[in-house]
C-alpha cells in the first residue's frame, strides 16, 4: 500500500478535466433532445398549418369536403363560450377553496380537499367528460354548450386549487399578522392582504387552467358535441377548437386535414398568447408591487 | 387629543421631576396578574405579575426563548391566533379584563397595536399601507383619509421621505423605512398602547437610532412596550424594565421589574445582574 496523494498529480487532473467534460457535454445533449419535441412540434404545426390560414378562416363557417373557404369561426366562438362557462364556475369556487386549503392544512377537510385535488387531477377527461354526460346531457336529453362548460370546471378545478394553494402558502405569515394586528378579521385579511399578495400565483394558476381546458377534445364529444353552426346558445350543441381538430383530422378528405393544422396552430397561438400576457401581467405587477426587481 | 397635549405640557414644564410625577401620577394602561400562558399543556409564561404604566416606554428584556414576545402578543391577544393557546390569570387594560368573553378582540387590537420584528409592510403603495387601518374602521372619505395617512406618516417621521411617492409600493422603501411605515400604519388606528416586538433587529443602527427617537416623540402619546434582545436599547429607550428568565421546566418568569436605571445599576436579583452586564451563561 502506498500512501495516498493529497496532492493531484497531472494524470488525475486531466482525468478529472476530461470526465468534467464528458458529463457537460451529456447533460447538454439530454437538453437538446428535451427540447427538440416542443421546437419540432411547433415547427410542424405552423408549417403544415399556415398554407390554410387566411382572414376567412377565422371569419368564416365551415365548408363541406371539397368546396374551397370556410373557417372555423364556430369553434372560436364555442371555444370561448365552453371555457367561458367552465372559468366562471371554477375561478370563485378554486380560489376559495384554495384559501381554506392553505389556511387548514392539516385539518381533516384540508387534507381531503389536497388529497381529492390530485386524485381528481388524475382522472381522464374522457371519464370527467363520460361523467358530464351522465349529469347534465342525459336529463336534459340533448348535448349543450353549457354541458361542455362544466366539465371544463371539472377539468380546471384541481389545477387551479393547487396553483393557488402553493401561492398563498408563499405568501409571508407576517402580513397576515400585521393585518390581524390592526383587529382586520381573518376573511378581510384574506380578501385584502393575502389574495392581493398571491395575486400572481393566482392568475399563473387560472392561465394554466385555461390553458388546458381550451385543450380538451375527448370530453367535448359528450357534452358540447361540436357543431358546423355558428351557435351562441348555451343550451344547444357547440363547436370547440380541440374537438374541430379531431372532426377535421380523422375525415378522409385532404383538405379538411389542411384545416385541422391550421386549427391546431390557432389553438397553439392562443395558447401561447394567453400564457405570454399573463405572464407579462404578472411580472409588471411584481414590479410595481416591488416584489421582485 | 386634548389629553395627550396636556401630558406633553406636563413633561415639558417639569423635566426635572419628570419620573417621579409619570409614577405618581400616570395610571396603569395595562397589567397582567399572575400571567401564565400555555401552549396546549405546555406553560410558556408562568406567573407574571407586572403593570405598564401609561405614556411611558416598558421594554422586557431576558434571553431568547424566555417567552418575552409570547408575553408581548398576549397584551394585544395575538396569541389567540396560535391554536391550543391558552392563559391563567388575568391582562387588564385600563382596568377590564382583555380576556373577558363579552371583549371583542378587534377592539382589543384597535386599541393595542403592534409593530413586528421584521418590517411587513403590504404589497400595496405606501398610502395603501397607511389606510390599511382606518378603512377597516368605515373611514372612507378621501379627506378623512388623506387627513389620517399624513398625520401618521408624520408622527412615524416618514412624511418628509415619501411624501411625493405615497402611491409607491411600500415594499420599495429601505428597511429602516419600511418598519416607520409599519408604525404609521399601526398609528392609523389612533391605538393607546403600542407594542413592538424586536422592531430593530432587523435594521441597521442608523435605522435603529431614528426608530428610537421616534418612540421617544412617541412616548407622549402613547403608552410602549418593547422587548429587545439589545441591553443597550433597553437602556437607551425604556423608563421601566421587565427581566425574563426561562426557569428549568423552560417556563418563563419574570425575575425583576423596576424603573430601567435600577435594573442596570442596581438589579435586585444576582441573574439580572449577570444578564445585564453579559455574564450570563
Amino acid at each position: 500500500m502506498t500512501p495516498i496523494a493529497l496532492r493531484s498529480s497531472p494524470t488525475r487532473t486531466r482525468r478529472r478535466k476530461a470526465t468534467s467534460a464528458v458529463m457537460l457535454t451529456l447533460t447538454g445533449l439530454a437538453t437538446a433532445v428535451a427540447i427538440v419535441p416542443l421546437i419540432w412540434i411547433i415547427g410542424y404545426v405552423v408549417q403544415t398549418g399556415l398554407p390554410a390560414l387566411n382572414a376567412d378562416f377565422f371569419t368564416q363557417l365551415p365548408t363541406p369536403a371539397g368546396v374551397s373557404g370556410g373557417g372555423i369561426a364556430n369553434a372560436l366562438v364555442g371555444s370561448l363560450i365552453t371555457v367561458g362557462i367552465g372559468i366562471i364556475i371554477a375561478a370563485p369556487i378554486a380560489v376559495l377553496t384554495a384559501f381554506y386549503a392553505a389556511s387548514h392544512a392539516n385539518s381533516p377537510l384540508g387534507l381531503a380537499v389536497r388529497f381529492g385535488t390530485d386524485v381528481i387531477s388524475g382522472v381522464p377527461s374522457i371519464v370527467m367528460g363520460i361523467f358530464a354526460y351522465a349529469l347534465i346531457v342525459l336529463p336534459q336529453r340533448h348535448f349543450s354548450a353549457l354541458a361542455g362548460g362544466v366539465v371544463l370546471a371539472f377539468i380546471m378545478l384541481p389545477i387551479i386549487v393547487r396553483t393557488t394553494e402553493e401561492m398563498i402558502r408563499l405568501v409571508p405569515g407576517t402580513l397576515r399578522e400585521g393585518s390581524l394586528a390592526l383587529g382586520a378579521p381573518e376573511w378581510k385579511t384574506s380578501w385584502r392582504v393575502i389574495l392581493p399578495a398571491a395575486l400572481n400565483g393566482v392568475l399563473t394558476g387560472l392561465m394554466l387552467g385555461i390553458a388546458r381546458a381550451a385543450g380538451e377534445a375527448a370530453p367535448m364529444l359528450f357534452t358540447a358535441f361540436g357543431n358546423p353552426f355558428m351557435n351562441t346558445d348555451i343550451n344547444q350543441p357547440i363547436a370547440t377548437l380541440p374537438h374541430t381538430i379531431f372532426v377535421y383530422a380523422i375525415a378522409p378528405y385532404a383538405d379538411w386535414h389542411a384545416k385541422a393544422w391550421a386549427t391546431a396552430l390557432v389553438l397553439i397561438v392562443l395558447v401561447l398568447v394567453l400564457n405570454v400576457s399573463a405572464r407579462v401581467l404578472v411580472a409588471w405587477r411584481a414590479r410595481k408591487l416591488g416584489l421582485s426587481r | 387629543m386634548e389629553n395627550s397635549l396636556a401630558i406633553k405640557t406636563t413633561v415639558l414644564a417639569q423635566p426635572q421631576v419628570n419620573e417621579a410625577v409619570r409614577v405618581a401620577e400616570n395610571a396603569i394602561k395595562m397589567s397582567a396578574q399572575n400571567l401564565s400562558i400555555y401552549y396546549r399543556a405546555f406553560r410558556a409564561v408562568a406567573d407574571v405579575t407586572l403593570s405598564i404604566q401609561s405614556n411611558a416606554i416598558t421594554a422586557i428584556i431576558g434571553p431568547s426563548g424566555c417567552g418575552k414576545s409570547t408575553l408581548l402578543r398576549t397584551f394585544n391577544r395575538m396569541n389567540d391566533l396560535v391554536p391550543g393557546s391558552h392563559i391563567e390569570g388575568e391582562v387588564m387594560l385600563d382596568g377590564q379584563p382583555l380576556f373577558d368573553s363579552n371583549i371583542d378582540v378587534v377592539d382589543v387590537r384597535r386599541r393595542v397595536g403592534m409593530v413586528f420584528q421584521r418590517p411587513n409592510p403590504f404589497p400595496k403603495s405606501i398610502y395603501d399601507n397607511v389606510a390599511y387601518g382606518p378603512r377597516l374602521y368605515s373611514v372612507t372619505r378621501k379627506s378623512d383619509l388623506n387627513h389620517l395617512v399624513e398625520k401618521s406618516l408624520r408622527a412615524a417621521s416618514l412624511w418628509e421621505d415619501v411624501k411625493d411617492k405615497l402611491n409607491q409600493s411600500g415594499m420599495a422603501l429601505s428597511g429602516g423605512q419600511q418598519q416607520r411605515l409599519c408604525i404609521a400604519r399601526a398609528l392609523a388606528v389612533e391605538p393607546e398602547v403600542l407594542l413592538m416586538d424586536e422592531p430593530c433587529s432587523a435594521l441597521d443602527p442608523v435605522a435603529t437610532l431614528k426608530i428610537e427617537e421616534l418612540m421617544q416623540d412617541l412616548k407622549s402619546t402613547y403608552t410602549i412596550v418593547i422587548v429587545t434582545h439589545n441591553m443597550q436599547q433597553a437602556a437607551r429607550v425604556s423608563d421601566y424594565t421587565a427581566m425574563m428568565m426561562m426557569r428549568p421546566d423552560r417556563a418563563g418568569e419574570m425575575i425583576e421589574f423596576d424603573v430601567t436605571q435600577k435594573i442596570f445599576t442596581l438589579p435586585k436579583d444576582q441573574r439580572t445582574e449577570d444578564y445585564v452586564t453579559g455574564r450570563f451563561g
